[in-house]
């Protein structure tokens, strides 16, 4: 029996109730007497509800209740109260709670019924009267209107100061690119469909079983805005069927569920439907202009990025779409700005790494443009230009083997045979194009808590209130836990996605390894603390003499480090000292004075292949080759799943994703997963992911980086480079569809 | 969903009888696209006839030499026929390019005749379209037109019809063949489905007392020259941006009979005789073939957003005619176009 | 299959419910009675009404495969269905896969090849894979690709999804020699 876990490819710890249908989302807690939600959603953009008349519906035998703005109960009028971790400044969609409309599909009345069907029905009852007032959902018809922010949503977010004269010496420069890209509107569509189920326990008290990337903020939510004290507000999700940014926020559909609870006094389960989803939040639209100058040789000269993208009217939300190029790159000539424009949508959210993706789209694209300009091979001009400091922020690197990425991606995915010449490569009736690109995304650390409870029979339960969205949390932390206390991997137990578990901040920005694996890594350090404390008491206790850091756990046993022969097992140290348990809280906080002199990435070199028909233009990615510097592997099987999914991410990014809005409407109508198109199998064939050595002591106690965005980022411009490359024609306005190759 | 009562047909007698007494009623068979149009409202029966037991359900041969194909075979029992595969693999492929395994498994041959545009207006009811609304407007036609009609659309309606698999009985010459209290009849298949004209929502030509009983497949199937391509936003699971079903007899290298339809270009699968006519005679080459594509696009008319179906079919049609002239159809396994 | 053509309104609103009657279905070879409205889905009789929430609704449009389960041995989409159409039927839903603590070869090699991440999809993939193999329809990788391509996973686990139905393809060959 070996108790090294941390870099073993280890099969995930939930698979079992995830292949049997035994792991339960949002609206799977079939309670007693549960009362089923239906949501009616504005068929207008823009304006005001006139009247609604729910007396149809109300009369359906059945139907409890119809909630509307007009009857809803008292709720918070502050928007603090609204407001959650990944809020953007401005003021947080209410729903319910008066007659303005914001965007089409915002929810506007609340049927609930004994029920699904009855309620479903009654809500095709609900007649709402309204006053239209013209709407603006075109964001190159309101480049105009573009502002700064005014209030950050947080620090970093906004573009670095300019350094040298980028606009001069872009005009100086032998080669220039100027070009605009246009990214659409995205929404994350995870699998699940968003859901509540609120549980009225009668004392006045709610739990609510909700899909989430983070349960203490929804509790703090449901809290604020309803008046509950905290301790009456429990969010429990254990499981999240895919989020991908959705669920950092809460849903309107949690307040919809505890609103009716609350007020009908029972259980309630509230469901978004598929088309309903694409009223909540969404990667925004992105007008992006990159120009570039660069001398003879390919060395950066100039590089300015420039993006606008829209927001909605009553939050400024913000992502950090520019400012990459200057970590990225050496150029001493950088000049950044970023705009939001209002349109009458609802607020965009973080999606997959927000504001890498879409802004590393158009760096990258621009820098392979920039190559044919130079005549240098793609991957020459980025080693030519490779940055080894961060120049944003004027600091060395914490680690960045991002040359290891570009060797080993290019030599597997035999790079060098690549001709240059657009459409000179081909396979019978199609081209082949080669294309590549760079990615990057941040290494963050938060602060958050684990507890540990060890039990004399060698059980351990460690837990925080974070979440596991498919990236599997469950697995790596459980691995953590197993190795720090050298226990087996089945008697350790995670638990997460419950708003009672020690403090976590939302699961997001790739930080959950890092955040809440140093917190369980350092609980679990603080319960072998006081095993140690107890084994030195015991009687002719091999320990007695010893530092804690002479001893390491293996196989259910404390052991002499230097003579591992010797050790006591963990029970008999338990039953010597007389507990039964032991249990630790720990909270972890970044070490900010190390972490500080240091610019901290993790990096991605991506290579990929299309083939396309020269005549028809359908294209396929028959391979993409991903190597990832991401510091330590945790779970090298969970670890690849997450790169190769972000990259199939990808695939939808650059050829087929498009929320479409009818300008006329106001209104999304690809609003269904027949019109809006994301990736089935057929699409995806190859993808070969590589990790790269890369060892930093400075990241986290765990040297480990984070990879749920590293592998959409740079891989969409990869894949518009590679159709270059086949077709000779460069589509800046993803997705590249056959239309655009004509 | 509105409520609606359900009763089961035991018989094909029966079943008439009952969708005669009552015009709100409808038959359900295997639902994938019935059910799917009740959620949304869109369609609102107030009695479903349950027809899925009605001895319906065989593939027989025919006097003529050719198959009969009850109304109630699945999608996926007629491609995987081995009468269909051997004689009639047009079809079979054109069906196994549309939807996917389960919802084949489901759906019925006469369902999917009866299938309807899957136009993203005429599904949300909060928005104008004639087809669903008679008069209230067509939202497509200055609005989100990318999947909509080049060909025969109106003023009225630019919705195309979904199906693949009538693509290919459109180039069969297949014959549906109804029923209804008032007596048996034959549809030939090109007469099946209408052109949107000022009534948008009617789509077929089929009575609202009729029930199809099969559909009739002519003894020549093409089984040696005969292709089915189909271009779409993904590799599968996708409505067609446009598709070709090409069939061929060649004598020598020249064609003695040409027929093409397309999918994904109109309110019904769509055929010309003119251009089927420019090939007879004619060496099976890229020239007749372009000459032919040219020619059953005349008259094709973009509303903005479509306007590239028009070029993606004149490259497809002589695509597929050469993969049918070559006898090597299009595989809907490996997309490779060959 | 009558003429879909024209518009049906709903004419007056109708205020009482439609008649609830018994109907017996045999899921997982145990047989389940039931009385349901005809307005009631299959998905929604599995889930809300039998508790057996492990098949999925991800789009409730037959747009993404996840409710699929295996009605008398087919995949289907159980989200298009009327529960009382299959009355007397026998239907296999993802909790039925298993032989009791034993999972199904596909089962095994979806948790060998991390064929899943969040898990939402993965009943409907397994169904699927079962249902198809079970039909002999699954040869070659593209075949896989293909008839799998009703079953989305926005997680993206398409290529370990893939690995996954061949181990389970050669194990059960080597179980037919």
């Amino acid at each position: 029996m070996t108790t090294n876990y941390m870099g073993k490819a280890t099969s995930r710890v939930d698979g079992r109730a995830k292949v049997t249908g035994a792991a339960k989302y949002a609206a799977e807690y079939n309670v007693p007497n549960l009362a089923y939600g239906y949501i009616v959603t504005s068929a207008i953009a823009r304006g005001r509800i006139t009247k609604i008349d729910a007396s149809e519906a109300l009369a359906v035998e059945g139907v409890l209740q119809v909630f509307t703005h007009e009857n809803r109960h008292k709720i918070a009028e502050d928007d603090q109260s609204y407001e959650d971790e990944a809020a953007s400044p401005g003021s947080p969609f209410r729903p319910l709670y008066d007659n303005q409309i914001k965007f089409s599909g915002q929810p506007v009345a609340l049927v609930v019924a004994e029920e699904f069907e009855i309620a479903r029905y009654a809500a095709s009852l609900v007649h709402i009267e309204y006053k239209v007032e013209s709407h603006e959902t075109d964001l190159s018809k309101v480049r105009a209107n573009g502002y700064e922010p005014k209030i950050k949503r947080m620090e970093g977010f906004e573009p670095v100061k300019p350094r040298g004269n980028a606009e001069k010496a872009f005009q100086r420069a032998v080669h220039q690119h100027d070009a605009e890209y246009d990214l659409p509107i995205e929404h994350h569509n995870p699998m699940e469909l968003f859901a509540s189920t609120a549980v009225w326990e009668g004392n006045g008290k709610i739990t609510i079983y909700d899909k989430n990337q983070g349960a203490q903020n929804c509790q703090r939510y449901i809290a604020n805005i309803f008046g509950f004290p905290m301790d009456d507000v429990r969010v429990i999700s254990p499981f999240v069927g895919g989020a991908f940014g959705s669920g950092l926020r809460p849903q309107y559909q949690i307040f919809l569920a505890a609103l009716a609870a609350r007020e009908l006094k029972c259980s309630v389960r509230v469901s978004l439907t598929r088309q309903q989803m694409f009223g909540l939040g969404y990667r925004p639209n992105t007008l992006q202009r990159v120009a570039i100058g660069a001398a003879k040789d390919g060395a950066l000269e100039a590089f300015m990025h420039d993006a606008l993208a829209n927001t909605s009217r009553y939050e400024d939300y913000q992502e950090m779409v520019v400012n990459w190029a200057g970590s990225l790159y050496q150029c001493d000539n950088m000049k950044f700005s970023y705009n939001i424009a209002q349109l009458d949508l609802c607020t965009p959210m973080d999606m997959r790494a927000p504001g890498g993706a879409p802004g590393m789209y158009a760096i990258e694209c621009a820098m392979d443009e920039l190559a044919y300009k130079v005549g240098c091979d793609p991957l020459e001009l980025r080693l030519k230009n490779y940055s080894e400091k961060d120049q944003n922020e004027g600091k060395p690197f914490s680690s960045k083997e991002l040359r290891a990425c570009y060797r080993q991606a290019a030599e597997k995915f035999g790079w060098a045979n690549r001709k240059p010449q657009p459409g000179s490569m081909r396979d019978g009736s199609e081209l082949i194009g080669w294309g590549m690109a760079t990615g990057i995304w941040e290494a963050m650390q938060q602060p958050a808590s684990a507890r540990a409870v060890l039990t004399s029979d060698g059980k351990l339960e460690v837990s925080s209130a974070t979440a596991d969205i498919g990236t599997g949390t469950y697995t790596i932390m459980t691995q953590i836990a197993a190795e720090t206390l050298g226990l087996p991997l089945q008697d350790v137990t995670f638990k997460l996605g419950d708003s009672t578990l020690p403090q976590s901040p939302i699961e997001g920005g790739s930080w959950t390894a890092a955040t809440n694996g140093s917190a369980v890594k350092k609980v679990c350090d603080a319960v072998g603390a006081k095993l140690f404390a107890m084994a030195q008491k015991m009687e002719a206790s091999p320990f007695a003499n010893l530092k804690f850091e002479d001893v390491a756990f293996s196989e259910g046993q404390m052991r002499l480090k230097n003579d591992s022969d010797r050790g006591v097992a963990i029970g008999e140290i338990m039953r010597h000292g007389g507990a039964t348990t032991l249990a630790e809280e720990a909270t972890s906080s970044p070490d900010e004075a190390k972490q500080e002199p240091y610019a901290r990435y993790t990096h991605s070199a991506i290579f990929v292949e299309v083939k396309v028909d020269e005549e028809l233009r359908t294209i396929r990615v028959t391979r993409i080759v991903i190597a990832v510097a991401g510091g330590r592997i945790l779970n090298p099987k969970t670890a690849r799943s997450q790169v190769l999914g972000a990259a199939v991410g990808a695939i939808g990014m650059a050829l087929e994703e498009e929320s479409v809005v009818d300008q006329n409407l106001g209104r999304i109508m690809t609003h269904n997963l027949a019109d809006y198109h994301v990736p089935v199998n057929a699409d995806v064939y190859d993808i070969d992911v590589i990790f790269v050595e890369e060892h930093d002591t400075i990241v986290n106690p765990l040297g480990v980086k984070g990879l749920g965005e590293i592998g959409i980022v740079g891989t969409a411009a990869a894949i518009a480079n590679a159709v270059f490359h086949a077709t000779g024609k460069r589509v800046r306005d993803m997705p590249i569809t056959v239309d655009k190759l004509f | 969903m509105n409520p609606f009562s359900y009763t089961r047909s035991g018989t094909l007698e029966n079943a008439v009888t009952e969708i005669a007494r009552d015009r709100r009623a409808k038959f359900i068979a295997g639902g994938t696209n019935l059910i799917d149009l009740m959620k949304e409202n869109v369609t609102r029966p107030s009695r479903l006839i349950d027809i899925n037991h009605l001895s319906l359900n065989k593939i027989e041969e025919t006097d003529n030499g050719g198959l009969r194909i009850g109304a109630l075979v699945t999608n996926s029992d007629v491609a995987y026929h081995p009468q269909i595969t051997r004689r009639y693999p047009l079809l079979a492929s054109a069906i196994l390019a549309g939807a996917s395994h389960q919802l084949r498994n489901m759906a019925t041959t006469g369902g999917n005749l009866l299938q309807r545009t899957r136009c993203s207006y005429f599904y949300d009811i909060t928005t104008a379209c004639n087809k669903r609304e008679p008069g209230t407007g067509c939202s497509a036609i200055n609005g989100f037109n990318r999947m909509h009609a080049i060909l025969g659309a109106s003023e009225e309606c630019i919705a195309t019809h979904p199906s693949d698999m009538c693509v290919a009985l459109m180039v069969l010459d297949a014959v549906v063949q109804v029923t209804s209290n008032r007596g048996a009849r034959a549809i030939p298949f090109a007469e099946f489905h209408r052109l949107p004209g000022d009534a948008p929502q009617i789509d077929t030509n089929l009575q609202p007392d009729e029930i199809i009983t099969s559909v009739d497949l002519p003894g020549e199937g093409f089984a040696g020259n005969h292709s089915y391509l189909k271009v779409r936003d993904r590799a599968s699971y996708a409505f067609a941006l446009v598709s070709v079903a090409a069939a061929l007899t060649l004598e020598g290298g020249v064609i003695k009979e040409a027929r093409i339809a397309l999918g994904g270009v109109a309110h019904k699968p769509w055929r010309n005789a003119e251009a089927e006519a420019l090939l007879k005679g004619k060496p099976a080459g890229q020239d007749n073939f372009r000459k032919a594509a040219e020619a059953l696009l005349s008259g094709a008319r973009g509303f903005g957003h479509n306007n590239f179906k028009i070029e993606l079919a004149k490259r497809a049609i002589p695509r597929a005619l050469k993969q049918a002239a070559a006898g090597t159809p299009q595989s809907q396994t490996i997309k490779k176009v060959l | 299959m009558n003429n879909k053509s024209g518009v049906e309104t709903a004419g007056n609103v109708s205020t009482s419910l439609p008649p609830k009657s018994w109907i017996t279905l045999k899921i997982n070879g145990a047989e389940r009675h039931l009385e349901i409205a005809p307005w009631t889905i299959l998905l929604d009789a599995l889930r809300n009404l039998l508790d057996l929430t492990g098949t999925k609704k991800g789009c409730d449009h037959g747009q993404c495969g996840a409710c699929t389960v295996l009605i008398d041995g087919k995949p289907i989409n159980s989200c298009l269905t009327l529960a009382i159409m299959h009355d007397g039927a026998e239907v296999t839903t993802i909790e039925g896969i298993a032989k009791g603590d034993a999972l199904h070869p596909v089962q095994q090699a979806f948790i060998e090849h991390d064929a899943f991440q969040c898990g939402y999809c993965t009943p409907g993939q397994i169904c699927s894979a079962v249902g198809l193999l079970n039909a002999g329809k699954l040869r070659t990788p593209d075949d896989i690709r293909e008839l799998m391509s009703g079953n989305i996973c926005r997680c993206g686990a398409y290529p370990n999804i893939v690995a996954a139905i061949e181990q389970a393809m050669q194990s059960e060959g080597s179980a037919a020699q």
